[in-house]
């Protein structure tokens, strides 16, 4: 057979009817993992039959279980290296803007900048990889692998567009805001087994926190789950086109969730967990070199998944507007959803540029006794909405 | 029967607030410092903390000791100048002025009418920057770089004079025994009623982002609070004085050079907490630019000619000579004893930090560990005037 037939050996024309599609809408990540290794596949089975023609090898690689296996992690690569591609791009948008903010003009290390988060990931891998003798081991390492693996999770888990996701459930939101709320016992974990004062108070400091924001946040979820009928993010933001950006009926669901997710985040204004000034660097404080860069990169993914969500709940998502047409909105929605995320991570640079860190005492009064009733009132009005017909 | 304690834990003095809100855990000693982001400078603050908050203070000084006092004991007199700018790196002016007062009382001499008003100015310029400088670094204590980059970029224009007026920026080495070392140069002149009315205006960016927004003002009022009789018996000087109520300042009270020929007011405030230290170190600022408008008309007035300068001998005749003057800080005070040669006897420097330090103890008391930076960024920590 010709390199063409072998290429072309897995005739599956139409994707939906192959038997092992795990998708039931069209998703274009596995589409583009499954043409890549047609073409890859195609090519080292072509060789292998010139080589040694008529063997068993060359037909296996080109079956529907490899191609079906390459094209997931294909698929899983891609996502990761997006999402991952963002983060370092809000990154440098932090940097840039911050910079603005205070009247200088923020790094310039390579294309205005953006070569900056390279140079640090490169110092930060050349460091010296320290331990301290008296750590637990256990709890020094693998809470800090399971921090940043929640947070990477966290951020692959929300989709770009209806066409670029990894899964598409029912439980959406559900099951991203449980992962969400995983890292506080890490982080408390990780805190005690440093065997360090400052890492102690601030692992309880960042456990006290985010257990305390994470229950607002879940509130306004399902605010928003009631006016769109959903937790599937595919519906919420489908229901948001049909009738409008529920930022316009629940702007004060939008701001209960802005700022909770910013303390989720760990974001300046809440970023007692980490508060330089007083706790040296917070739980951060034993890691060193790699390990450390690792966590400042799980912050950013955090904080870029806590504005793709606030995109996805109530700017739309993915879709431009609700009233442009349909064929605008089906253009490129990825970049929608990513600029609409780097738009909320301005604000939240902006946030950071002009307040100082919160107390204690009183970040666990503002979300218990502010975010948490206010979140409420958020979930009566989203009822009183929907039992009245507007949505 | 037993009356059940109805009182707001808030309302209540530091010790019954800690007994209040105890946790029944056990209390650890933590040690900020030496190396630690919240000490600007070599020195530890031992805190005891119970939970998040703080039950006992110590502070542990001498990390930075370079034994000044006893250098200077081998040196001439015009060689100590130089050194005396290094006693603090950002009141350097008032340090050097101190120390040309002090010899110039024990010689007997006064210097010109000229050289007062531009120590007077000076000193002015070394106040408003030493302001900014603890502006700038009370940000990052608050956790925002904005306010700590804002604040930098105005004290850039006070460095800017200094260069003009004696081709340093902070270590000046420019008052001499006798006078200063030359006369304002024309872009001394030509700038420092600019940059005074630039930053009249522009310090009301930074006043109206802290004040205007509660988180501030919520992270700075009712902590780090001390009455009016702790503060006297504890000795503190300077703005950390004034914000508890007590109404004292040198230049006013006791006037040097030629305060008392400049019209300004001191402010006072009665709260005592970290809120009232920040609004009188902002308001001295304000008053330290009517200071310098006011002596540069002075100078004006006397003319390019007039001296600024008079010969002094190099042998200070025996005797004990004291002297002192409001920094930035507070109180400095010298006291030299001086034997009849070119060399002190012994010269013993007062810093204000020395004794402001040890009130960390009452005022951390009873705070939140996160309050800690906050109250120390108030007191204005330099150390090495305290440790010399």
């Amino acid at each position: 057979m010709a390199l063409k037939d072998w290429i072309n050996y897995a005739d599956y024309s139409d994707l939906q009817n192959f038997a092992y599609y795990p998708y039931e809408t069209h998703n274009i990540v596995y589409e583009i993992g499954y043409n890549l290794y047609q073409v890859l596949g195609g090519l080292i089975a072509w060789i292998i039959d010139v080589l040694f023609p008529n063997n068993g090898l060359s037909t296996w690689l080109m079956s529907g279980p490899v191609v079906n296996l390459f094209a997931i992690v294909n698929l899983a690569l891609i996502i990761f290296l997006v999402i991952f591609t963002g983060v370092l791009v809000s990154l440098w948008q932090e940097r840039k803007t911050l910079g603005r903010f205070m009247d200088r003009r923020g790094t310039q290390i390579g294309m205005k900048g953006f070569l900056q988060c390279v140079a640090d990931g490169f110092k930060t891998f050349m460091k010296e990889n320290t331990t301290p003798k008296k750590v637990d081991k256990m709890g020094y390492t693998w809470t800090l692998s399971l921090v940043i693996g929640t947070s990477v999770l966290v951020a692959c888990m929300l989709p770009l567009s209806d066409r670029f996701y990894i899964v598409d459930y029912d439980a959406g939101f559900l099951i991203v805001m449980a992962i969400y709320a995983l890292a506080p016992l890490f982080i408390l974990v990780s805190g005690w087994a440093q065997n360090n004062k400052y890492t102690l108070i601030g692992g309880m400091r960042a456990a006290q926190s985010m257990i305390s924001y994470e229950i607002p946040m879940l509130i306004t979820v399902c605010a928003v789950a009631i006016l769109a009928g959903t937790f599937n993010i595919g519906g919420v933001v489908a229901a948001q086109n049909e009738t409008m950006w529920y930022v316009i009926p629940m702007a004060l669901g939008f701001i209960v969730f802005f700022t909770a997710s910013c303390a989720e985040a760990e974001r300046t204004p809440f970023d007692l967990a980490e508060s330089e000034s007083e706790l040296v660097e917070g739980w951060q404080t034993e890691y060193a070199g790699m390990k450390w860069g690792l966590i400042m990169l799980g912050d950013y993914l955090r904080g870029f998944a806590s504005c793709a969500m606030v995109s996805l709940l109530f700017l739309g998502g993915w879709n431009i507007a609700p009233f442009v047409s349909a064929e605008a909105n089906a253009f490129l929605p990825e970049l929608v959803q990513l600029l609409k995320g780097w738009f909320v991570f301005f604000l939240m640079i902006w946030v950071r540029a002009s307040l100082p860190r919160v107390r204690i005492d009183q970040i666990l009064n503002l979300g218990w006794k502010v975010l948490t009733p206010l979140a409420i009132i958020n979930l009566g009005i989203a009822v009183v909405l929907k039992t009245g017909g507007f949505f | 029967m037993v009356v059940e304690n109805t009182i707001d834990t808030f309302d209540a003095p530091p010790e019954e607030r800690i007994s209040r809100e105890r946790f029944e855990t056990d209390q650890m000693w933590i040690y900020m410092g030496p190396q630690h982001p919240f000490s600007h400078g070599l020195w530890t603050l031992k805190i005891k903390v119970d939970g998040e908050i703080v039950t006992d203070a110590e502070p542990v000084i001498g990390y930075l000791h370079r034994g000044w006092e006893k250098e200077a004991e081998n040196r001439t007199y015009p060689k100590i100048i130089p050194m005396a700018d290094r006693l603090c790196y950002s009141a350097s002016m008032t340090y050097t002025h101190l120390y040309c007062m002090t010899v110039e009382k024990a010689l007997g001499i006064e210097a010109p009418d000229k050289a007062k008003y531009i120590r007077v100015v000076a000193d002015e310029i070394c106040r408003i920057q030493s302001h900014l400088m603890w502006l700038a670094a009370m940000g990052t204590d608050l956790g925002n770089l904005t306010i700590f980059l804002w604040a930098m970029r105005e004290r850039e224009y006070w460095l800017d004079l200094n260069v003009r007026l004696c081709g340093q920026r902070m270590t000046t080495n420019y008052p001499r025994i006798g006078g200063v070392r030359n006369d304002t140069t024309e872009l001394f002149d030509r700038d420092v009623l600019r940059v005074t009315e630039l930053f009249e205006k522009r310090l009301w960016d930074i006043i109206d982002m802290i004040d205007d927004s509660s988180i501030y003002v919520s992270r700075m009022k009712n902590i780090g609070c001390l009455t009016r009789e702790q503060c006297a018996n504890l000795g503190l000087t300077g703005p950390a004085m004034r914000g508890c109520g007590l109404d004292f300042d040198l230049r006013r009270d006791m006037p040097y050079s030629k305060y008392a020929e400049m019209d300004f007011e001191v402010p006072v405030l009665q709260d005592g907490d970290a809120y009232a230290r920040y609004r009188v170190r902002i308001e001295e600022m304000f008053q330290s630019c009517l200071i310098i408008k006011q002596a540069m008309r002075k100078i004006k007035a006397l003319g390019k000619n007039a001296p600024y300068r008079v010969k002094v001998p190099s042998k200070v005749p025996a005797g004990r000579t004291f002297c002192k003057l409001e920094d930035p800080r507070g109180e400095s005070m010298m006291y030299l004893v001086s034997d009849g040669t070119d060399k002190p006897y012994r010269l013993k420097v007062r810093a204000p930090l020395f004794t402001n330090l040890s009130a960390s103890k009452p005022m951390v008391k009873g705070c939140r560990v996160a309050d800690v930076p906050v109250v120390m960024a108030m007191i204005d920590v330099c150390m090495g005037e305290s440790d010399r």
